[in-house]
Formats: C-alpha cells, sequence, structure tokens
C-alpha cells in the first residue's frame, strides 16, 4: 500500500530497529529452523514474509532484499528496478517520471537513509545485477543462512 | 589534429600506455584537449547513407559521435549498427547502450561484437522507460541498471571474462561512459551517484543538457569535494533550442530535462528565436569551457543537427583544432599525391 510505504521511510529508524530485533529473533530460532529443516520452512517463510514485507514496503519478493540499504525503500517499486539510484528522469517535484504521482522510490530512499543510523552507509557499494531465480524466495532466511555460514 | 601512428581509415589506432582503448575520443581527452562529441539520431531506415549523411554534418567539429540506443524509448536503427556503420570509414563512435531492451546476456555479446567492429566507446544508460515511447505495450527489461552495465564492462575489460566468470578468448577494449544528470533531484544525492559510476568503472560522463549554470557549478563543486574530478572527464550537454514553444515542450515532457524560465523568457522576447536559441548555446560553452573539472561538451541538437557545427564553431570552445575527419585524411592524401 503507497502510504503505508511512504510511512515506512518516516519512520526508517524504528523500522531498522524493529529488523535488528528480528535480526536477533532469528538468530535465536537458528537452531529449531535448521532442525526442522529449511527446505520445509521455505514456503510458510516466504508467505509470511510477503505479507508483511507487502503490507510495509510494497514488497515484490526479488529474494535479495536491500531495504536495510534503501532506507526502508524498496527499489523494486522504481518502474526501472534500479539498484543503484535514481535515473536522470526524476521530476523536479521528485516524482517519477514513469508513474507521475508516485514518488521517486530513490527520492524517497535518501529521506529515509538520512533517518537511519548510519545515513552514508546506505549508499555505499555497488549493488551487483539480481538473481533472478531467486524471485519469490523468503531473503530472511537466505540472510539466516548466509550468517551461518560466516560464523562458521 | 593528426596522430603519429594514424592508421588506414577504419582501422584501429594502438593502444597508448595507461589507455584503455584504442580509440580517439580517450586520445584526446587524455592529451588534455577540450572534446567535443555529438548526438547522431539514428534513422528509421536500413538505408546506410543515411547514417553516413547524418554524421557527415558533423565533420572537422567533433572528436566523437554519438549513436543513441532506442532513445525516448522510439525505435530506430540500433546503436550498434549505427556504430558500426560508422567505425568503417573511420569515425570514432560512442555506442549507448540502454538496459531497458536487453538482458545481460544480449548486452554481453553486444559489447563484444561492437569491439570487434573496432568500437571504442561505451556510454552505459539506464535507458527511458518505454511509456514514453512509440511502443508502449513493449516489454521493459531493465536486468541491469546503468551502474551494474558499467561493472560488468569494466570486468570484461579487465578481467577478460563475463558476468557469469567464462573466460573471454580477447576482451573488450572500450572506454567506458555514463551518463549524469546534474539538474534532476534529489540534487544532495547526485555527486554521491557520480562517484558511484566512477567506482563502477565510468571514465567519461556525459551529462543531460545544461541550461542552468549555477547547479553545474555546485555540482562540479561537491564532485570535486569526493575526489572525482581527477578521475573523470566530465563532458556537459548543451544544445541549441528553436524557441520558447519548444523549450516550454521539452521541459514538460522530456524527463530530466530542466530548462530555468529566464532561458525561456529570453527565446519568447526574441525576434529570432531560432537565432537566439543558438546564441543562448554559445554563451552556455563558453561558460562552460572555463569551468574547473569540465573536459569538453557533448553537443545534443535534435532535429537540428545542422545546428551543431555552427554553435560550434561560433563557441570557440575547439580553439582551432580541427578533430579527425574522413575529408581531412583524403585531403592529406591528396596533397601526399601531388607533386
Amino acid at each position: 500500500m503507497y502510504a503505508l510505504r511512504l510511512w515506512s521511510t518516516r519512520h526508517a529508524r524504528g523500522l531498522e530497529t524493529a529488523y535488528r530485533a528480528l535480526d536477533a529473533g532469528l538468530a535465536a530460532l537458528a537452531p529449531l529452523f535448521r532442525l526442522i529443516g529449511h527446505r520445509h520452512l521455505e514456503r510458510p517463510a516466504a508467505a509470511f514474509e510477503k505479507a508483511v514485507k507487502g503490507l510495509f514496503f510494497d514488497c515484490r519478493m526479488c529474494g535479495s532484499c536491500v531495504l536495510h540499504s534503501t532506507g526502508m525503500t524498496c527499489p523494486m517499486n522504481c518502474p526501472k528496478e534500479l539498484r543503484n539510484g535514481p535515473c536522470g528522469g526524476v521530476r523536479a517535484d521528485g516524482n517519477c517520471e514513469i508513474k507521475p504521482a508516485m514518488r521517486c522510490v530513490w527520492v524517497e530512499a535518501w529521506d529515509g537513509s538520512q533517518r537511519m543510523r548510519e545515513p552514508r552507509a546506505a549508499f555505499a557499494g555497488i549493488a551487483p545485477p539480481l538473481d533472478r531465480r531467486l524471485s519469490g524466495s523468503s531473503s530472511w532466511l537466505r540472510h539466516l543462512r548466509e550468517q551461518e555460514g560466516a560464523r562458521s | 589534429m593528426i596522430l603519429a601512428d594514424e592508421p588506414e581509415a577504419g582501422q584501429p589506432l594502438h593502444i597508448l600506455p595507461g589507455h584503455s582503448s584504442p580509440g580517439r575520443l580517450e586520445r584526446v581527452l587524455r592529451a588534455g584537449a577540450f572534446a567535443v562529441t555529438a548526438e547522431l539520431a539514428p534513422p528509421d531506415s536500413a538505408d546506410p547513407e543515411e547514417v553516413y549523411a547524418r554524421a557527415r554534418i558533423f565533420d572537422g567539429h567533433v572528436d566523437a559521435i554519438n549513436a543513441t540506443d532506442g532513445s525516448g524509448a522510439n525505435c530506430h536503427m540500433s546503436s550498434v549498427a549505427v556504430c558500426a556503420l560508422l567505425t568503417r570509414v573511420g569515425y570514432s563512435p560512442v555506442m549507448q547502450i540502454s538496459c531497458r531492451d536487453r538482458n545481460r546476456i544480449a548486452i554481453q555479446g553486444e559489447i563484444l561484437g561492437a569491439a570487434a567492429m573496432g568500437v571504442c566507446n561505451l556510454l552505459a544508460l539506464t535507458g527511458d522507460g518505454v511509456e514514453s515511447g512509440d511502443h508502449p505495450g513493449a516489454k521493459p527489461v531493465f536486468d541491469l541498471d546503468s551502474v551494474s552495465l558499467l561493472a560488468l564492462a569494466r570486468t570484461m575489460r579487465e578481467e577478460s571474462r563475463f558476468e557469469s566468470g567464462r573466460k573471454l578468448a580477447s576482451p573488450p577494449r572500450m572506454f567506458l561512459g555514463a551518463a549524469e544528470n546534474p539538474f534532476a533531484p534529489p540534487h544532495e544525492w547526485r555527486a554521491e551517484r557520480l562517484a558511484r559510476k566512477a567506482a563502477a568503472g565510468a571514465q567519461f560522463i556525459q551529462t543531460q543538457y545544461c541550461f542552468d549554470v549555477p547547479r553545474l557549478r555546485s555540482f562540479l563543486a561537491a564532485a570535486g569535494d569526493l575526489g572525482l574530478l581527477d578521475k573523470l572527464f566530465i563532458l556537459v550537454g548543451v544544445g541549441p533550442l528553436p524557441s520558447a514553444r519548444t523549450a516550454e515542450w521539452l521541459r514538460r515532457n522530456v524527463p530530466g530535462v530542466y530548462i530555468p524560465d529566464a532561458v525561456i523568457g529570453r527565446l519568447a522576447a526574441a525576434g529570432d528565436a531560432r537565432r537566439e536559441g543558438r546564441r543562448i548555446c554559445v554563451e552556455l560553452m563558453q561558460e562552460i569551457r572555463t569551468l574547473k573539472g569540465v573536459a569538453g561538451v557533448h553537443v545534443m541538437a535534435y532535429r537540428q543537427e545542422e545546428a551543431v557545427a555552427e554553435v560550434i564553431a561560433a563557441s570557440g570552445v575547439l580553439q582551432g583544432r580541427v578533430p579527425w575527419n574522413p575529408n581531412r585524411d583524403r585531403k592529406a592524401s591528396q596533397q601526399k599525391a601531388a607533386p
């Protein structure tokens, strides 16, 4: 929902805190998840993630979530699905060239990132092209697996 | 400017030490000359002569010619084909690649093919949305964006491999460029976006139309603070406006074009708006030439291509330098042949 999406950007800092809590919660549940097996959890986890992130961010389930580094604004709502910043067509009022009634996703991302703990970190680095095979899968479970992989 | 190792027209130059391409544009820029590039609108035609006719009007005035890639999401002859035709006679084309119409498989194939045809410059663009063109029902691709496209082209050149990791027998030696629009919001983030493009592999930048020099100055200052002016050759976009009405239309309908009221006011007040538009363009070029960190200008004169030579000559930005053109070679060989 567009209005809630804008709310999420304005409350990027609070949501960042919520995300950290979620991170800790997932880490605590990791042994249980391992016991059940990520393979069995994938579908319910993806459905849950889609419901929550769909509500707050109009999440498109790209499977490579970068919300924490884009001011809690989902870049997949950009009609060009840009993952490395705004295009040159942003209107003078900050709205999208393709959807004139919508704020540019990256103008929003800039606003949101300024509210976060490390505003500059949000725009560092180069986002690689999406792996389209991950579309529809749970990025939370994948994040958990990557963290476990990094630890072991 | 005649190079010591000038080959037959259409044959590649040598790659000089520290250069990444065998192209003329990179040579001119690295030699410290103020470069001039212009945009060629590809024809709606399968006749190569139409491409040559459009290129000829720039002869002796530009260092490189940009071939647009379905600009405004309108269908025209492909940029790779225009570039391949231009290299046949020795021109130095800049191949624009937009991410709108092709995925990474097609784009990488095209980069290899273009390099094989002697294309030495690539301009990585996001591309306009299909909604603004003549085929609004087409599927927008956007598998890559301009930044990931740059990174990919650099990987191909520097690491001699595809994105997949598969090895290339011979890498594409291309000088990599990107566009930037210092005049579009969010302004405070544009210089950082430039830094991201530089980090991804951009070596030169061609900007959107500049009609607002104070905004350009603050953009250049921000880019300087990030240490970008020594890393990038920035060519500022300019162009003549034919009338106040067209200017109004452009700023209302073309995404990313910003024209201050003062410019439109000047056009409206002028008796001969077309001449006034060219005068404004010349004044802008002369002012832009003096700015620190500007390496050249990129002239875009859609449907007014005949004005390009005139404004470049009137501005004096080339300072007497005559860029390579096929005619010049012909003259030189005639002189040589004469007893």
